[in-house]
């Protein structure tokens, strides 16, 4: 696995880290700014009062038992869901309840889906093509031609997530492990800034996981990931910041070890 | 658009008569004083109904290329409009193809009518000339036969270079997983809208070149069975395949020609239970077939 160098290798434009703004930046430099959200789906409330800060270049995971609303927060962040109330903030101004799919995904913010999702009848090469940071208008892509950067850049990035011997396949032909980091190299060829991640280790082997538990280190500080999953050890492994959802609002916030102790995740989890 | 970017589409016919009805609209102005009742400005069915002047939606169809370029233009505008209205508000599967029927259906209705100005259903009829060339001269049947062949090639090589281009992989992509071309950046609707568009064209442009060859137009080229038809020849030649489209069509129609002369009231059912046997037999129509025998020659060959 070669994410290190992947992450190194950042457009300097795409993180604006004027001087003069150091002072204001470290007072509120929140990526992702989620205060009272509140949605509920037929009477359910899937998110209750939901408040959440990630910070610029933090790694993130979340946890919580079924139901907690952990991807219904990702499909607000996302704008797949529309909030009944509350506020969405990315990189400190731009309000996401207003934007839809399209707008918020060009606007940096990339989602990996809990189930793989691929363009199955697609080459590896060409799900990463179409992935490639850039253009997206529609009579571009008609007479769009790969330039040797371009080439360069999917190079590296099937390098990172080990498909490099696979790129003229079919995505379909690939393992449900080997997909999941198809469906996160799309999200790194295309160069965003906020990551959100749906249970990236599930149906992984051991080894898998760590490997992708390496990937996902190594974006740490270029780039702002939060991690949805369940895999405690995963979890553990990658020893950052730990956010418990439950009933749609926080329940712990902190170090794994922190969250492991508190009395009331042990109550939710272990039941009473 | 069915194969590659999964919107099946039963309204085409719809596109295809307007661009039919456009190039009838010329003919029909050709005509001039030799029609029953020798109006130079009035089509026959305009006099008999006793109508004074020409409305304004038949001015300048007295030229041809400008009834050339509207055959083109109004199913592309009509479908650019219609579309954006389904795949903004994210109309997709089978609901998709249940209002293109609607819309073929509705434009058959208003065709029907008298009043609107087009024949009602007798529709537009006794052409005389095209271009100067007499329309029932062999010469010039055969002049038609050419453009139209010229034609499929310009369309078929438009389609490859959509297909071929990146934009081509999006419309497939789309197929795959629409919600993942989306969280890309895509605008899943802007491709869609692209894709029917072009493909509203070209039926078009079809229905231009078909109308001078039968010399009729009437408003039951609208009906909804001959738009179903045209999905069947995709389904038949192969989805997702540009030769599969063209082979499907010739196949069927010439399948359709001998059956409906050998035994006329079997052709619809023959039509259903083809269309029943491909998707079940072969979902990937002849040249799904054809690559398979061809594949598995090769692994006997190898073997």
């Amino acid at each position: 696995m070669n994410a290190g160098a992947l992450a190194m290798r950042k457009s300097p434009e795409a993180r604006p880290a004027p001087a003069a703004s150091v002072a204001l930046a470290t007072a509120a430099d929140s990526m992702l700014y989620l205060d009272g959200v509140s949605v509920s789906f037929d009477g359910f409330k899937a998110l209750n009062n939901l408040s959440l800060t990630v910070d610029r270049g933090e790694l993130r995971t979340v946890i919580g038992p079924n139901g907690a609303g952990k991807t219904t927060m990702m499909d607000i962040v996302t704008g797949k869901t529309k909030p009944d109330s509350g506020v969405v903030l990315f990189d400190n101004n731009v309000d996401l309840t207003r934007l839809d799919e399209t707008a918020i995904a060009n606007l940096g913010i990339g989602r990996k889906f809990q189930k793989p999702t691929v363009f199955e009848n697609l080459s590896v090469f060409e799900n990463l093509e179409l992935a490639l940071k850039g253009e997206r208008r529609i009579w571009r892509a008609l007479l769009a031609r790969l330039c040797g950067e371009d080439r360069e850049r999917v190079a590296e990035t099937l390098a990172a997530i080990g498909l490099a011997d696979r790129a003229q396949e079919a995505a379909g032909a690939l393992s449900h492990g080997q997909k999941q980091w198809l469906e996160i190299g799309m999200l790194l060829v295309q160069d965003q800034q906020l990551l959100l991640l749906d249970e990236p280790v599930a149906g992984m082997t051991d080894h898998e996981t760590r490997q992708t538990a390496e990937l996902i280190l190594g974006l740490a500080g270029t780039r702002t990931v939060v991690v949805v999953e369940h895999d405690m050890e995963f979890v553990r492994s990658l020893g950052a910041r730990v956010t418990v959802l439950h009933e749609g609002s926080v329940l712990a916030e902190g170090s794994i070890d922190h969250v492991q102790n508190d009395s009331r995740v042990i109550e939710v989890y272990l039941g009473r | 658009m069915w194969g590659y970017a999964g919107i099946l589409s039963l309204g085409h016919g719809a596109f295809f008569a307007l661009g039919g009805y456009c190039m009838g609209m010329y003919l029909m102005r050709q005509i001039g004083t030799r029609g029953v009742y020798g109006n130079p400005e009035l089509p026959d069915f305009m006099v008999f109904l006793n109508w004074k002047e020409l409305p304004w939606y038949w001015y300048g169809f007295d030229s041809f290329a400008f009834a050339a370029l509207m055959a083109i233009l109004v199913p592309g505008v009509l479908a650019f409009v219609f579309s954006w209205f389904a795949f903004r508000s994210r109309v997709t599967g089978v609901y998709l193809s249940i209002i293109t029927q609607a819309l073929t259906f509705a434009l058959m209705l208003a065709f029907f009518r008298n009043d609107m100005g087009f024949g009602g259903n007798n529709g537009l009829t006794d052409f005389k000339d095209i271009l100067g060339f007499e329309v029932q001269a062999p010469e010039t049947r055969l002049g038609l036969y050419v453009a139209s062949i010229v034609a499929l090639g310009l369309s078929f090589l438009v389609c490859r270079f959509i297909v071929a281009s990146r934009l081509g992989r999006v419309l497939l992509a789309l197929r795959d997983a629409e919600s993942r071309v989306r969280f890309l950046g895509y605008s899943v609707t802007n491709a869609k809208l692209f894709a029917f568009t072009v493909s509203a064209m070209l039926a078009g442009l079809a229905g231009a070149l078909y109308v001078p060859q039968v010399g009729i137009i009437n408003p039951s080229e609208f009906s909804p069975a001959n738009s179903i038809e045209i999905a069947i020849w995709v389904a038949v030649g192969g989805r997702g395949t540009l030769v599969g489209a063209v082979l499907g069509a010739g196949l069927v129609n010439w399948f359709k020609t001998w059956l409906t002369g050998a035994a006329p009231e079997v052709w619809l059912f023959f039509l259903g239970a083809l269309f029943i046997l491909v998707t079940l037999a072969m979902p990937a129509g002849v040249v799904g077939l054809v690559r398979r025998l061809r594949l598995r020659r090769a692994q006997r060959a190898a073997a």
